[in-house]
């Protein structure tokens, strides 16, 4: 199925993002908070006006009886207050005292009076276009009751607050934007190594394999990216290396036979020879040939092993009986040299592929006699590790082999005596095929050298629990 | 014995001819894939080699419609990669051997003979013989002249097998395999050491000699000397 693949949105972007937000809703927040205290200041103002107001007002009703004269009282009662509205009306008697223009009556009718006056007994209020803000209260006098409506006219208050709020707003705009800006520069700065760091990395290429990032100047965030990145060049630049003398030491392994069989047929062919000539000619370019199939072969099953197509196939072996089949390969060939084979110990069954471990130790036999001097003994040791593992170790006498060829002996074509020719040493791929055989059935192989023996020990997992175990590189 | 070769490298189709054909059999070379179905399915052969990759028509291709067309002809493939997958899909496509370029020639004319004994029935006799070498096969005991040769296990089953296909030429890989069951290409002279402590016990105190190295190809064993022989 086709699956349409995004880029992730980018790392600005997101910090942007969540920065932004925060600022908002923090801006927000203290914008409302701002307003509501600014508001409520007013609230307040104005209840403390109308308190006043009110108090006055009942001052003057408290002090004349007269309707009339009242009034007149009324609308002196209050004095010094600008923008201040009242009201007093009766039914019983009916009466009616206001002190402007404006008619409270109609639309404050179904408002409730309040026995105090604070910011909560407030009401809002619209008469004649104007916005007002009152407080309406009863007050009994000797058998009358009055309905006292007190109102500010909040259009004074209600521009602040716009403005206010319009400024409020812009701060907010200006000082959002500067943050976001601030916050992109800081990330854009925040990333400046990271873009170091990959102008590090455009120079290396394959021939400049040896190129590291220098993890003393990077910041601590990205340190571990760094060693995780130098890990894995040490790693392509060991393996590169190892392919690259794999593949000059392939060169010169094909040269030299190639060269002999062109050099041979050349000269045999510069003149006319006996039949037997030729025939010999042949003979020897056929044995050079198929050294060389041979050696081909061995390298693509080397290759194939490295890319992990070389499946092991699973069974339950035992170790002793496939040593005997061995020994009984290649009892003749001891008994030539006069070497005897001889196996110690015992093993339980291991899970492995037959035919490749029977490869992999016919190398290490094989090898071993061929470096055993006559009359000697090879000995085969079976043991059992405390770790689940089987070790097979194949010892034979040798001269001591210095520690700086030993790791190298399954390196492909390696020889310890680089002027020792091939003839009859076989392909220099025998330890390389062993050692690759055992790493696909998990295991490891060693070789030790001193005391004049050498000793190949290989460990093999008891039980391999999937059928295809991890092949180790 | 008509054999049929599939092959189009025109180098190695002349010589699996001219090889095959001094070996005693009858050849038809086809250059392509398409002759070489055309020939498979119209004319007898005893087994028929097929190269995998051909330019035309494929190798599977043409082993697939031929046995579909119901032919039990044993067939044989030749391919140059040498991967499992190949083998198996070469196999379950019904070929009966199969062998991987570059191979020996006395490899393929061991496993030709293989599929042409094949179905004829086995030597079930409990003795066999040539000239004056008896084996009793059930009690493996080997006999010269009358007299007993001592033999290990091993050097029994190697006599064995030469004696069963004498006058063929077995090569190392193939006596290793059916005698040690290693199926791997060996890279020490087992063979040629086995075979020499074999010749010493069974050719050294008689005449005729028996076991003949064929040089550059393996071992046979014959009454008649061949001139190649070393």
């Amino acid at each position: 199925m086709f699956v349409r693949k995004t880029r992730p949105i980018s790392l600005t972007l997101r910090v942007l993002l969540f920065v932004s937000i925060a600022i908002g809703l923090s801006l927000f927040l203290t914008a409302s908070l701002v307003m509501s205290s600014v508001n409520h200041h007013f609230m307040e103002q104005d209840a403390a006006e109308l308190q006043v107001i009110t108090l006055s007002i009942e001052t003057v009703l408290k002090q004349s009886n007269d309707t009339t004269q009242l009034k007149d009282a009324l609308s002196h009662a209050v004095s010094g207050h600008h923008s201040v509205y009242y009201q007093v009306e009766s039914s019983q008697p009916a009466f009616l005292f206001r002190s402007n223009e404006t008619d409270f009556t109609q639309t404050t009718e179904s408002l409730q009076p309040s026995q105090t006056i604070d910011t909560d007994s407030l009401h809002i209020w619209q008469s004649d276009g104007k916005m007002y803000r009152g407080a309406i209260t009863t007050i009994s006098e000797s058998a009358l009751s009055f309905r006292v409506i007190a109102a500010v006219d909040m259009g004074f208050h209600l521009q602040f607050l716009n403005e206010f709020r319009e400024g409020l707003w812009l701060i907010m705009l200006g000082t959002g934007i500067a943050t976001l800006l601030i916050t992109w520069l800081g990330i854009r700065q925040g990333h400046r190594p990271l873009r170091g760091l990959s102008n590090n990395l455009h120079e290396i290429e394959t021939n400049h394999l040896h190129l590291r990032i220098d993890t003393a100047t990077v910041p601590i965030e990205l340190l571990e990216l760094a060693q995780s990145f130098n890990h894995m060049i040490g790693r392509l630049e060991e393996g590169f290396e190892r392919l690259s003398h794999f593949s000059s030491d392939i060169a010169h392994e094909l040269r030299t036979p190639l060269t002999n069989l062109i050099t041979q047929t050349q000269v045999t062919l510069n003149k006319s020879r006996e039949p037997d000539i030729y025939r010999e000619l042949i003979y020897s370019n056929l044995e050079e040939l198929e050294r060389l199939t041979k050696m081909v072969g061995d390298m693509l099953w080397l290759a194939k092993c490295d890319n992990d197509l070389i499946k092991p196939v699973m069974q339950p072996l035992d170790l002793t009986e496939e040593i005997a089949v061995l020994f009984d390969f290649f009892e003749a060939l001891a008994e030539e040299k006069q070497i005897v084979l001889i196996l110690e110990g015992q093993q339980p069954h291991i899970m492995g592929d037959r035919s490749l471990l029977r490869r992999a130790l016919s190398n290490l036999l094989s090898n071993a006699i061929r470096h055993t001097p006559h009359g000697e003994n090879i000995v085969v040791k079976l043991e059992t590790s405390t770790d689940n593992t089987a070790s097979i170790s194949i010892t034979n006498p040798s001269d001591d082999i210095p520690s700086e060829h030993l790791s190298k002996l399954f390196d492909r074509f390696y020889r310890v005596d680089p002027s020792r020719q091939q003839q009859s040493e076989g392909t220099g791929l025998g330890l390389a095929i062993t050692k690759s055989i055992i790493e696909s059935h998990g295991g490891s192989i060693s070789v030790d050298s001193g005391n004049d023996a050498i000793t190949f020990s290989a460990l093999l997992p008891l039980q391999n629990k999937s059928g295809n175990p991890v092949t180790s590189k | 014995m008509r054999l049929l070769v599939v092959e189009d490298e025109v180098k190695a189709g002349d010589y699996i001819r001219q090889g095959l054909t001094e070996a005693g059999f009858m050849i038809t070379l086809a250059r392509n894939g398409l002759d070489g179905y055309h020939l498979a399915m119209t004319e007898k052969f005893e087994v028929i080699i097929l190269d995998v990759m051909l330019p035309d028509v494929d190798g599977w291709r043409i082993l697939k419609s031929f046995r579909e067309a119901g032919h039990q002809t044993p067939v044989l493939f030749l391919t140059a990669r040498d991967s499992v997958d190949d083998r198996v899909k070469g196999l379950e496509l019904g070929a009966d051997d199969y062998l991987v370029k570059p191979f020996a020639f006395a490899e393929l004319l061991a496993r030709i003979r293989t599929l042409l004994r094949r179905g004829a029935s086995a030597n079930l006799a409990s003795q066999l013989s040539i000239a004056d070498l008896v084996l009793d096969i059930p009690r493996r005991r080997a006999t010269r002249s009358g007299k007993k040769i001592s033999l290990s296990q091993k050097e029994f089953a190697l006599l064995e097998l030469l004696v069963r296909r004498q006058s063929e030429v077995l090569p190392r890989t193939l006596i290793a395999s059916e005698v040690w069951d290693m199926n791997f290409d060996s890279d020490t002279n087992v063979i040629d050491v086995a075979i020499r402590r074999l010749r010493a016990k069974v050719d050294d105190d008689f005449e005729p000699k028996l076991i003949h190295t064929v040089r550059g190809m393996g071992y046979k064993l014959d009454l008649e000397e061949d001139d190649v022989c070393a």
